[in-house]
């Protein structure tokens, strides 16, 4: 089963084209790792896909699940099942993190025509997956990554992740700023929510995270397009000869 | 695990479009008297009220020291002055004869209440409530009297409290807030009606949260009421106030004066929802809301709390203040003022420290939005004798588009050295990356900003009782509606 496709998409910000035609396929159950320096249209390419103001489709189409939904606000999309990992995750003060992972889970389930949970079902599941994430019950009455140190922050993202149970995550740069047991922890989380009918993108720079969740597929993505395609060999290649390799080797 | 904050409620949005919910106007037959503010006038109020002569003197004095008074103009706040001449001074219900029971009451005004979501009978018991209901100018009905009678606790309308208790009123009316203190309340001096009386006798605390709730029906009116609440030595007592008005396209006047007194180690927590008629969306119509509110900590280790949601009225003008004057005592304000459309707010608190060791704290909101104003104003004063006086002030603003204002004005005057004050300030916006992480996780705009707003309260909302900020966080997300996008 396809769960994305894109074609051809070009994307602007602020009247600048960053995505210059990108094409991408992902089926169910595989793991994508976008790889490229600064600047390729990396984060951009995660923006687009969640629909955020300010970028711009001018050319291609995005398929998710036989739907085109370019056309779609960020919340039903979220609501679809695309969860975006974000590099930055951002604060807000006086709402809990579980009261607002909740109001998350309330929203995707009542799109889905399903019932709300009620406090002590949801409780229940938040302990669980908390527990996967090794996330300290302290900061799960915190204020949304309020205080949260940067390898909280990344944690809480997969823990949303795993709570929330997407078809699609788009993880943005999720390794940057985690040291390696952090690491470990966040790779951890995200092989165990693998799964036949999910289908997860990383963005990264590195392969360092690579080690820990072995993708199906690594692209690199340099000045808007995909460059070069391969499998997790490709990555181990990357680390070794760097971005400009790519550059003058061109396509394969 | 605590979950302080609003459950996402599928209602909001179903809230969100109903707008002034309370703007329905009762047909029932009023007596009011003729408009405009004269001795005669008064002295028909107070003769239609059976008053004892102390009173009527106490009016008297106040109107023609309130003739002397011009209104005042330093509030950062613009309206058309009000012609206090075309306003009625009186208005009730007409009822044949005294009630004997909630039974009695006017099966119109009882819908009325029902509307309003305010039952009046004793199955209030269950949650708690001891309500004085105010509509127009009468109190019509108190609940849950026997019980609060065994406690000797006093409960009732102002004007059976002048009945039953004149003694007590006499000692404490104008005590905090006199007559002469400013134009609004000499106006409401000398043209009260009605409003609530509560007193704690010493040592009792006070098991059910006493309210009132305000209504204002009848067109060309005012409404002044008054509200004087006593806790007499290591007594407590919490208390709740809500107000609601029709919609109107004139600007209705509502100048109240509420005066609280707290003795050696007593506590008083005096909470308000105010969501008077705001006006429509273009500013026309609302209420004029010019309040003076004050509480005396009288005695040593008392306290006194405010806490207000200020949601409603055209224009508010009002601050909750505390005069410390025993020993340790203790004065706290929260708010949260929020102004959308054209909405202005004029409202913060006055602190003034007298007693040694005396603490106060001050927390305050301002949420702008549409074309709204709002303008915290404080003033921290610690006199001489205040040694090791202490306050925290923190001024929060948080602007919803780019055409509404917030504006700080603190005022610190200390007269001792050994005293304390810190003053916080900050304002800021909904950013776009807190809207879009919102989004992303599948929660709608309206929703993602009625979420961060009342996270942005939190502080305040979590000293309100339990109903109250239910009731409270709701109404924020009604009163935001439209300011997305």
């Amino acid at each position: 089963m396809t769960m994305l496709k894109i074609e051809g998409l070009h994307a602007s910000v602020a009247g600048n084209e960053i995505l210059k035609g990108v094409d991408l396929t992902v089926n169910a159950g595989e793991i994508h790792a976008i790889m490229g320096p600064n600047g390729s249209g990396k984060s951009t390419l995660a923006h687009v896909l969640c629909g955020r103001d300010g970028y711009e489709v001018t050319q291609g189409s995005v398929t998710y699940l036989d739907e085109d939904i370019l056309e779609m606000s960020p919340e039903d999309r979220a609501c679809r099942g695309i969860f975006l990992g974000f590099q930055y995750p951002v604060e807000i003060p006086g709402v809990s993190n579980t009261y607002f992972l909740k109001a998350a889970l309330n929203a995707l389930r009542t799109y889905r025509g399903e019932e709300e949970l009620d406090a002590v079902d949801f409780l229940g599941l938040v302990k669980a997956k908390a527990k996967l994430l090794q996330l300290d019950n302290d900061l799960l009455s915190r204020g949304v990554n309020v205080g949260f140190s940067g390898g909280e922050k990344k944690r809480n993202e997969i823990f949303q992740m795993a709570v929330l149970e997407p078809r699609l995550a788009v993880l943005d740069e999720t390794d940057s700023g985690l040291d390696i047991d952090a690491l470990k922890v966040v790779a951890n989380g995200v092989n165990k929510l693998r799964a036949p009918d999910r289908s997860t993108i990383i963005v990264t720079h590195y392969q360092r995270l690579l080690d820990y969740i072995v993708p199906d597929f690594v692209h690199v993505l340099q000045d808007g397009r995909i460059v070069k395609s391969g499998d997790k060999n490709l990555a181990h290649e990357l680390e070794a000869k760097g971005y400009s390799w790519v550059a003058t080797a061109g396509n394969s | 695990m605590a979950e302080p904050t609003k459950p996402i409620d599928p209602s909001i949005e179903e809230l969100a479009s109903r707008e002034y919910q309370y703007g329905f106007v009762t047909d029932i037959e009023s007596d009011t008297v003729p408009p405009g503010l004269s001795e005669k006038i008064i002295r028909h109020i107070s003769a239609m009220k059976n008053e004892p002569e102390w009173l009527l003197e106490f009016r008297l004095k106040s109107l023609r020291h309130f003739l002397t008074m011009t209104e005042p103009t330093w509030p950062h706040v613009t309206y058309e002055p009000v012609d206090l001449q075309s306003i009625s001074y009186y208005s009730a219900p007409k009822q044949k004869k005294q009630l004997d029971s909630l039974d009695e009451v006017d099966p119109k005004l009882r819908e009325t209440f029902d509307k309003l979501g305010i039952s009046m009978d004793e199955q209030k018991r269950l949650t708690g409530v001891a309500m004085d209901i105010v509509f127009d100018s009468v109190s019509v009905a108190t609940t849950f009297k026997d019980k609060l009678d065994d406690l000797g606790i006093i409960f009732s309308s102002f004007s059976e409290a002048v009945k039953n208790h004149p003694e007590l009123v006499r000692k404490y009316l104008g005590s905090v807030v006199p007559p002469t203190d400013n134009f609004y309340a000499a106006l409401n001096s000398a043209v009260f009606t009605d409003g609530s009386f509560a007193y704690i006798p010493k040592g009792v605390r006070c098991p059910v949260e006493l309210s009132t709730y305000f209504r204002i029906n009848s067109a060309g009116t005012g409404q002044f009421e008054r509200t004087l609440l006593v806790a007499d030595e290591s007594s407590y007592v919490s208390y709740l106030e809500g107000c609601t008005a029709p919609m109107r396209d004139e600007n209705q006047l509502h100048a109240a004066v509420v005066e609280l007194v707290a003795l050696e180690d007593a506590e008083i927590k005096y909470s308000t929802v105010q969501n008077w008629y705001p006006g429509d969306a273009e500013g026309k119509g609302g209420i004029y809301n010019f309040v003076t509110k004050r509480g005396a900590c009288r005695g040593d280790r008392s306290k006194i709390s405010w806490t207000q949601v200020e949601t409603g009225s055209a224009i508010t003008w009002k601050y909750p203040s505390c005069i410390l004057q025993g020993d340790d005592s203790v004065g706290e304000f929260y708010s949260v003022a929020l102004t959308n459309n054209y909405q202005q707010a004029d409202t913060g608190t006055k602190m003034v420290h007298l007693g040694k060791n005396t603490r106060s704290t001050i927390i305050s909101k301002g949420i702008s939005a549409g074309h709204g104003q709002n303008s915290y104003r404080g003033l921290v004063k610690i006199a001489k004798g205040a040694t090791g006086a202490r306050n925290y002030s923190q001024c929060d603003s948080l602007l919803l588009g780019d055409k509404c204002g917030a504006h700080t004005f603190p005022y610190i005057e200390s007269k001792n050295a050994s005293a304390q004050v810190e003053h916080e300030a900050t304002t800021s916006k909904i950013s776009d990356d807190q809207m879009f992480y919102c989004r992303q996780r599948g929660i709608g705009e309206e929703d993602a900003v009625s979420m961060i707003v009342n996270g942005f309260c939190k502080e305040v909302f979590r000293e309100l009782p339990m109903e109250f900020a239910v009731e409270a966080q709701n109404l924020l997300s009604v009163s935001l509606e439209g300011s997305v996008g």
